[in-house]
């Protein structure tokens, strides 16, 4: 089952993702990247239908770009996140996109947020969120140990340890997961935590 | 579940002697999960005129962001602030405009009209408006808040007294209830 989550600690933020591209009951493949850089300062975790997962968060990081190039200056994480959740609302009683989305950058002025964004269009501005599954774990975790103004070192310790807690509680708990980090130097992959590698290619 | 308790809601307004108060829970849920503690209901519409919205957040949001923009493009032509009872009805038609595909939200309207008397009403979910000149309740918490209600208000109470009673009403109403609670926003006008 997929899991994403996140939370935000001293001027950074940080999102972690599952790796696992499951189909029924079949893993494609254990390393898929499911957290987008959306431009330089801006990081967009996704779960959910893997179709609308990769068509949605390029969507989105296409658009962002788009204001860029016309406007000059980038989007701010609030107005991306609202941008996010006025297109999922218009397409919600259409032909709604099933993923749910974590945002999260860092701002010169207003330093690092994260953004819940529901698969129904609810935004909220939060400390930490996750979603799926693993997020009855991940939550309690961060509930029970997260602190404002965390430092790195700290954060990616409790992020290590709700991983830990998915992958020995949740019953089809996904092996593989990347962690990537916002902060004033941009937006970048941090680790990956690997239980299980994919064979090598034959060469 | 039905999809007015999918995030949970709980939301009360108040008449006293010339003004109002309203007052929502802060929870935000998806079903049985909490997702955030610090969750806005209420927002101004303007410095007399509150709204607040219970039921599904996503259409709450939705719904407050084309109320902000008719208030907005009404204040540009007639250049003054909507009275409560003509905004009750922009509400009103707005929700019954999508009678047959409606937004999942129950609005809860307060403001001060002319001479400041105070104003409240709420609706259903395709603009059914209720008036009342004592309280208005909406939200999953909605049946323990007309007895709280009922048991404690008196009328024409002071600022000072109608905050303690509207606290009091919600606080208690969403101690009964699972999907609402979390603390409270109390604005008194």
């Amino acid at each position: 089952m997929e899991c994403v989550f996140g939370m935000v600690g001293k001027e950074f933020a940080v999102v972690v993702a599952d790796s696992s591209a499951v189909h029924s009951i079949l893993v494609h493949k254990s390393n898929e990247d499911k957290i987008m850089l959306l431009d330089s300062h801006k990081l967009m975790g996704a779960s959910g239908e893997p179709g609308d997962r990769a068509q949605f968060t390029e969507y989105v990081q296409k658009n962002v770009a788009l204001y860029h190039f016309r406007n000059g200056i980038p989007l701010t994480t609030a107005a991306s996140a609202n941008f996010t959740r006025g297109e999922l609302a218009t397409a919600l009683r259409k032909n709604p996109y099933s993923v749910n989305i974590v945002l999260a950058g860092y701002d010169k002025g207003s330093g690092p947020s994260l953004y819940f964004i529901d698969y129904i269009a609810t935004l909220h501005k939060v400390d930490k969120a996750a979603f799926g599954y693993g997020s009855y774990f991940s939550l309690a975790m961060m509930d029970r140990h997260y602190r404002k103004d965390m430092s790195v070192e700290e954060a990616i310790e409790l992020v290590d340890k709700c991983i830990i807690e998915i992958r020995s509680r949740l019953v089809v708990a996904p092996p593989n997961f990347v962690i990537k980090i916002v902060d004033k130097d941009g937006a970048r992959e941090y680790a990956w935590r690997e239980s299980v590698k994919d064979a090598p290619s034959v060469a | 579940m039905s999809i007015f308790e999918y995030n949970g809601s709980a939301l009360v307004a108040m008449v006293g002697k010339n003004c109002f108060a309203i007052a929502s829970d802060r929870r935000l849920g998806v079903q049985l999960q909490t997702v955030a503690t610090d969750f806005q209901r209420i927002f101004k519409i303007h410095d007399k005129l509150f709204v607040g919205l219970s039921g599904l957040a996503t259409d709450a949001q939705t719904l407050y962001q084309r109320l902000v923009f008719r208030h907005k493009l009404y204040q540009l032509r007639e250049e003054r602030d909507m009275k409560p009872e003509t905004f009750a009805s922009l509400v009103s038609a707005i929700l019954y405009e999508k009678r047959f595909g409606p937004y999942f939200c129950q609005p809860v309207i307060a403001g001060l009209g002319d001479e400041d008397k105070p104003f409240i009403c709420t609706m259903d979910s395709i603009g059914a408006k209720e008036l009342a000149k004592d309280f208005v309740v909406a939200g999953t918490a909605s049946e323990s808040l007309y007895g709280a209600c009922e048991s404690m208000f008196k009328p024409d109470m002071e600022p000072e007294e109608l905050f303690e009673t509207i606290s009091q009403a919600l606080l208690s109403s969403v101690d009964r209830d699972c999907l609402s609670g979390w603390g409270g926003h109390v604005y008194v006008v």
